[in-house]
């Protein structure tokens, strides 16, 4: 049996935005900026996505900008708010759990001389909402904050952290990294105040390579990609018209049934969760049920390593993360997990699991009963 | 604008009434490498001396680097052939190869000549002088020095007349297959790669063998180690790696043998599958990257513990090395990045904290001795369940 619970690294595509994208590779793969039929075909494809993500979003089709994925979409939303607003302020604000793709770009922005305040988090994850007020100052031009944390699922309070942000600084932009919680939840950013929404299309049963950013019209921007000027000159390169006709078919997809699909998503999290706290001594990291995110579940198994029942589970056909890699050599601990305050002998051996609307009971309860059957046996062979 | 290449080679040269066994596994070994190689080559043996021809256009950096992974090989000279049309003309294609070679014509030569076609009008000492009043003429700024100069200019007046001046050093050694072949203990470290790099390097040919230990240890370390005998093979030929899966042998040693010895119980224990391994592939010897205390398996006392279970020879071509200076051999052969990888490999995923630094071969063979019921039994399995995998370099 193979059962792939690491839904948060990268999801399986749907079969039918394959066969679109193949469709387009083979079939309708003209270069939208052509000025003749193909192209034109292929310009349909792009505005068709770009309507889609529109509707889902509640905003204009003419905010949404494709990318190579959401990294890059994060990678625009911070340096290029910072260029064109330096003049305005230096300040920046994040969370200390952000994803790399926001963490260290704000690092490559402090080398450019600005100042970016890290906001803290509880136990479980959560930035509290007075430290963001006492951070905000009239030099912050940008706010940067995850939707949803990829390594325990946490939920930041987006519309309430939007709503502050506007009321101490109005110019201030708010950039919210939805890659994890884009396709869980119905995010408006009209409404929750988000100047800015990163969103990756593997993530939601899409292709990779692809992913796209809201980008508020009222904001000022500077790309950082140069050439011909696609996308409105934001962000120039041939559209990868592909993936873009698949992530706008995957959000199509997603969206049509989310409310039940999550609704399912929780109840199989609930069982698992249930199953595994028979098991002695494990810890659920975060929070749990409506107040997380649906799909993720970080558990710390005491005595034993990430690694060695990640690759355990591996051999029974399962698959999942380690909450930190790590190596005798060269440890590397995740950021998250130490500042939620995971203790020192867990940090290296806590696992996330992550689901996907494909996730089944039985797959759960197979992996729940390999779990039974393998960790006390890891146990007995105690490492120093 | 260079069209071939000669081939010194050092130690061969010695060699005796069997030299011609040597000359021929290097041309075999030339011919091994150029495959891998854009354009058509030419490999031929002329009066104790190999050339390389090129028969079509080829990339001289890739050809140089290729060159530069065989064993035997101390030197490689890149040679331009011109046709003979009558002195004069050769003195202005001579000039012109200096102004190709050394823009910068501040420099002391000297020309060597060397006539192995007697009819040609002009002896060696003639064309010495000549040539070298050719030269002083077009470049007043150079000058000759006979003892030790900048340049030495060598010409050859063959059928087609060579001429060449530089010399890129090749690895030295003695050609791959001219000294039978050894089994290399590889973990995944900075070590082993090199120690098989050594021996490789002495005309040996090497099979390898690895310790797998699933779930301990990732398919990524594995491949990482599939990828160090690829990067060695691009010196030694293919290699064929040995995968032993060794969790359930390691499972038992924890449970019935004390922690601080597990280490060195385990280390015996893989030099006997190594060494069984070995006389089944016709190995001669064993290879490991042990180094005289760079851990505690690695003291003089643990290495005689490891070493008294193996009946073939143990060649620890690192014994003498201090860390960085294998970290030095590991860069030049360019396994050190990939050896850096951070993947577990069994040596490390149960070391004790205080693993025993001069362990007593009495003690360890009483604790063995725990695990008479099941060792022979885990290591045939662990026999039977070896993964070949055939890893050779393509570029």
């Amino acid at each position: 049996m193979e059962v792939y619970l690491d839904n948060s690294a990268t999801t399986r595509s749907f079969e039918d935005v394959a066969q679109l994208v193949t469709k387009i590779m083979c079939r309708d793969y003209g270069n939208p900026s052509s000025l003749h039929n193909k192209g034109m075909e292929a310009e349909q494809y792009v505005r068709q996505a770009k309507e889609i993500i529109a509707k889902n979003l509640k905003v204009n089709e003419k905010e949404i900008f494709f990318t190579s994925g959401g990294t890059e979409a994060d990678n625009i939303a911070l340096i290029g708010s910072a260029m064109a607003n330096y003049r305005a302020g230096r300040h920046l604000i994040t969370t200390k759990i952000e994803h790399p793709a926001v963490l260290q770009t704000m690092r490559y922005l402090e080398e450019q001389g600005f100042r970016v305040t890290y906001l803290p988090v509880d136990k479980n994850g959560l930035i509290h909402l007075e430290d963001l007020q006492n951070a905000i100052t009239k030099d912050t031009i940008l706010v940067s904050i995850m939707h949803t944390n990829n390594e325990i699922g946490a939920l930041q309070p987006i519309a309430e952290a939007g709503n502050l942000i506007k009321k101490m600084n109005p110019n201030t932009i708010f950039h919210v990294d939805a890659v994890q919680g884009f396709g869980k939840f119905r995010i408006y950013p009209k409404r929750m105040n988000i100047d800015l929404l990163s969103v990756s299309g593997h993530k939601i049963h899409g292709p990779k390579g692809v992913g796209f950013l809201y980008i508020n019209e009222k904001i000022k921007i500077k790309p950082i990609v140069y050439g011909g000027g696609q996308q409105q000159g934001m962000r120039s390169g041939t559209e990868n018209v592909p993936g873009i006709a698949g992530i706008g078919m995957a959000v199509e997809k997603i969206y049509g049934s989310l409310e039940e699909d999550i609704d399912r998503l929780y109840e199989i999290k609930e069982h698992f969760i249930k199953g595994v706290e028979k098991i002695d001594a494990v810890k659920i990291n975060g929070l749990r049920g409506r107040e997380s995110a649906p799909h993720i579940v970080s558990v710390s198994i005491r005595g034993v390593r990430s690694e060695v029942v990640l690759h355990a589970l591996e051999e029974k056909g399962i698959y999942v993360s380690a909450g930190s890699a790590c190596a005798a050599r060269k440890p590397q601990t995740s950021e998250t997990l130490k500042a939620i305050g995971v203790e020192k002998d867990l940090l290296h051996s806590t696992i996330r699991f992550s689901f996907s609307i494909f996730t089944t009971i039985e797959e759960i309860d197979y992996t729940l009963q390999t779990m039974y059957d393998m960790i006390p046996m890891l146990r007995r062979y105690a490492r120093y | 604008m260079f069209t071939a290449f000669l081939i010194k080679y050092a130690e061969i040269g010695v060699k005796g009434k069997n030299r011609y066994l040597f000359e021929d596994a290097l041309v075999q070994q030339i011919k091994y490498a150029l495959k891998r190689c854009e354009g058509e080559f030419k490999v031929h043996k002329t009066q104790g001396r190999i050339y390389v021809d090129a028969l079509t256009a080829f990339d001289f950096d890739e050809t140089v680097d290729n060159l530069k992974t065989v064993f035997g090989i101390s030197g490689i000279c890149p040679v331009v052939y011109v046709e003979d049309e009558g002195f004069e003309k050769l003195c202005e294609r001579v000039v012109q190869y200096i102004d190709d070679v050394y823009p910068d014509k501040n420099k002391t030569f000297k020309i060597m000549a060397r006539r192995a076609r007697k009819n040609y009008p002009l002896d060696s000492m003639e064309i010495n002088r000549e040539m070298g009043g050719a030269v002083l003429d077009a470049y007043p700024e150079m000058k000759v020095d006979v003892h030790k100069p900048d340049i030495e200019l060598n010409i050859e007046v063959r059928e087609k007349i060579y001429i060449y001046s530089e010399m890129i050093p090749g690895p030295g050694g003695m050609p791959i297959g001219t000294a039978g072949k050894a089994m290399l203990l590889l973990s995944g470290g900075i070590d082993s790669p090199v120690a098989g790099y050594m021996i490789a390097k002495r005309g040996v040919k090497i099979d390898a063998v690895y310790f797998h230990a699933p779930p301990y240890t990732s398919e990524r370390a594995k491949q990482k180690v599939a990828d160090l005998a690829k990067l060695v093979s691009r010196y030694t030929g293919p290699i064929y790696l040995h995968v032993i899966n060794f969790t359930d042998i390691q499972l038992y040693i924890y449970e019935k043998c004390p922690h601080e010895e597990l280490t060195i119980i385990m280390r015996r224990i893989m030099m006997r599958i190594a060494e069984q391994i070995a006389k089944e592939t016709e190995c001669l010897g064993l290879i490991t990257g042990e180094s005289i205390g760079q851990v505690a398996s690695q003291t003089m006392h643990s290495l005689a513990a490891t070493n008294e279970v193996c009946t073939m020879p143990v060649y620890r071509p690192l014994i003498g090395f201090d860390k960085q200076e294998i970290v030095e051999a590991a860069e030049k052969i360019n396994t050190y990045e990939t050896s850096i990888l951070p993947y577990e490999d069994c040596c490390t995923i149960f070391v004790a904290k205080h693993p025993v630094t001069k362990p007593n071969l009495n003690m360890i063979k009483k604790h063995e001795k725990n695990l008479e019921e099941k060792l022979d039994e885990l290591i045939k399995t662990a026999l039977e369940t070896d993964e070949l995998m055939i890893v050779q370099c393509d570029r």
